[in-house]
């Protein structure tokens, strides 16, 4: 077996531009809404978790602008933009 | 304040083949991209299907910066501890014109872009475009950064997510049930190391699709494509099927899970991880489709819904380009016309029925409803992986006979359940 080259790492292959502002939020007041659990099996980068008080969180960096969570989730929950012009993840191969 | 002829919201390849089409005609063409460049922001498993759409662009061929032709097919059926490949090759797929070409977004929508902007349509990139300007019912134009921008007609090709058209009214709401998403590595290659593992020789490329234990028993596959110097390799899975799954596994522990199968392990040996992307898929075809134009507006591409999952092929490539043109004659048509109004971009709808993409999407209506079934995905994976291993196994006594071997896994009841499945295909 191949090892396995954490999500972190592979993230830290791709080209990120910083954005001024977050894309996604949770919507406040909604951390604890059922529907985000979804995103943190969907999310292909891994950046929302469940803390110990049962509240997601999400830490955008790292973000593919996939559009899965907010698919997923739903716009009740997440407030979902793309980031804005010229940052985010900027892919070479694609 | 700037009038154009037309917005194109999104550079990818829609909004890049509508741009080239209209800007070729003389039209005063705005493209705004959000990306650094064209194919910054764009994820597709790997190959394009040339034929559909070779004569709607017939000067685009011959310069294009594809990876290589796909010169061998090959589909892997996965059950949990063996596979079964069928390979399909020989001298047709090798000649041209050819069929298919495996091509990376990063270079083919950069270079798809300059070729636009030579016949004179204007691309602007890292503008995002926040909003349509609608007046008396008609979208008029757009606002990225601040600024108001007008025009004719707007073509939304901003990519499945389609902000542009829900704002102009089009889009359905996003139920996840429509879509799937692919994760992908671009693994980098020595390129006579892949050359000598895929047995290529020159250009020649392969294409190999996987279905079965991939995604744990979901509907969806997995993908590999050789390119030049690299491989690309990744999974596609249905949102509500990875969400359904019993095993609850995480979209990156699925690629991972694949990649670490032996018989892909052997095949990315040697090669290094250089990129990782994701992507939302619409699957859902027409009965997932919104509005395709409204007054002053049109959409192309996935922004419209035109992808295709069959199980073992995403296609949404063709459709883009070919929706793109499309939309382009249907402006065309309406700049004759002087007349803008929903009724005459309807056009636009017309031209599609009569071509290759609403009959596809037609045809295959049932498609989704057939293949999200997952006997399809663990099923008759398993069937074929036992009946091969009993096939090939050679026990220390006696072998058993044929018929027998093959008999036991087909019980009657077997029989009536692949029956019935069969007349569910029928559909598609
Ligand atoms: C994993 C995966 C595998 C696939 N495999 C294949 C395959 O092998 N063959 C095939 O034919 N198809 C495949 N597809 C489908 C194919 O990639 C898509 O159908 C195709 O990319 C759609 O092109 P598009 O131009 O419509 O959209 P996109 O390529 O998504 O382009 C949309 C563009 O709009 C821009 N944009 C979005 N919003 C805005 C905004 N507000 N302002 C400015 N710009 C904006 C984006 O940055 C982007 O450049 C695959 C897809 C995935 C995800
Ligand atoms: S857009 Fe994709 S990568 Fe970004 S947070 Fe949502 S699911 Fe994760």
């Amino acid at each position: 077996m191949s090892e396995v080259m954490g999500l972190k790492a592979k993230l830290g292959l791709n080209v990120f531009k910083e954005d001024k502002e977050f894309h996604i939020r949770i919507k406040p007041g909604r951390e604890k809404d059922e529907r985000l659990k979804k995103a943190v099996i969907v999310c292909p980068s891994g950046l929302y978790s469940a803390n110990d008080a049962g509240d997601v969180e999400i830490s955008v960096d790292g973000c593919l602008e996939c559009g899965t969570c907010l698919i997923a989730c739903g716009e009740e929950v997440l407030e979902w933009h793309y980031p804005s012009g010229g940052a985010g993840v900027q892919f070479r191969f694609g | 304040m700037e009038k154009f002829d037309v917005i194109i919201v999104g550079g990818g390849l829609a909004g890049l083949s509508a741009a080239y089409t209209l800007a070729q005609e003389g039209l005063e063409t705005l493209v705004l991209e959000r990306g650094d460049y064209s194919g910054a922001k764009n994820v597709t498993g790997g190959r394009m299907y040339v034929n559909p759409i070779r004569d709607l662009f017939p000067d685009l061929w011959k310069k294009a910066p594809f990876e290589r032709f796909i010169a061998r097919e090959e589909v892997s059926i996965m059950a949990e501890e063996r596979s079964v490949t069928m390979q399909y090759d020989g001298n047709e797929l090798a000649q041209e014109p050819y069929q298919s070409f495996s091509l990376l977004r990063g270079k083919f929508d950069k270079w798809f872009a300059r070729e636009a902007e030579r016949k004179g349509a204007m691309l602007v990139s890292k503008a995002r475009v926040d909003d349509v300007i609608m007046e008396d019912g008609k979208v008029v134009g757009v606002r990225a950064d601040g600024d108001e921008l007008r025009a004719d007609v707007v073509i939304a090709c901003d990519g499945v997510l389609s902000f542009i058209a829900e704002k102009a009214g089009l889009r359905k709401p996003l139920a996840s049930k429509n879509y799937a998403v692919g994760c992908k590595e671009i693994i980098e290659m020595d390129r006579q190391l892949l050359e000598d593992r895929f047995n290529l020789q020159g250009d020649e490329g392969m294409a190999r699709l996987y279905m079965g234990d991939v995604t744990g028993g979901s509907f969806g596959g997995g993908f590999l494509y050789t390119n030049k110097e690299s491989l690309s390799l990744g999974i596609v899975v249905g949102i509500d099927a990875l969400l359904e799954n019993e095993e609850a596994f995480k979209a990156p522990e699925l690629l991972d899970r694949f990649k670490q199968r032996p018989e892909i392990a052997s095949l990315i040996k040697g090669g290094q991880t250089a990129e990782y992307s994701a992507h939302v898929i619409p699957e859902g075809g027409v009965k997932a489709m919104g509005s395709l134009y409204g007054s002053g507006i049109l959409v192309a591409g996935d922004a419209a819904g035109f992808s295709m999952n069959i199980g073992v092929t995403v296609r949404g490539m063709e459709y883009a380009m070919a929706s793109g043109y499309y939309a382009a004659q249907a402006v065309m048509a309406a700049k004759a016309r002087n007349d803008f109004s929903g009724a005459s971009l309807a056009e636009y709808k017309k031209l599609l029925d009569k071509s290759f993409v609403m009959e596809d999407f037609n045809n295959f209506k049932e498609s989704l409803d057939v293949l999200d079934h997952s006997r399809f995905f663990t099923f008759y994976p398993e069937l074929a992986g036992s009946i091969m291993r009993d096939l090939y196994a050679v026990p220390a006594g006696a072998k058993d006979r044929i018929f027998p071997t093959i008999k036991k896994h087909m019980t009657v009841g077997e029989i009536f359940g692949i029956a019935r499945d069969m007349w569910r295909l029928r559909k598609i």
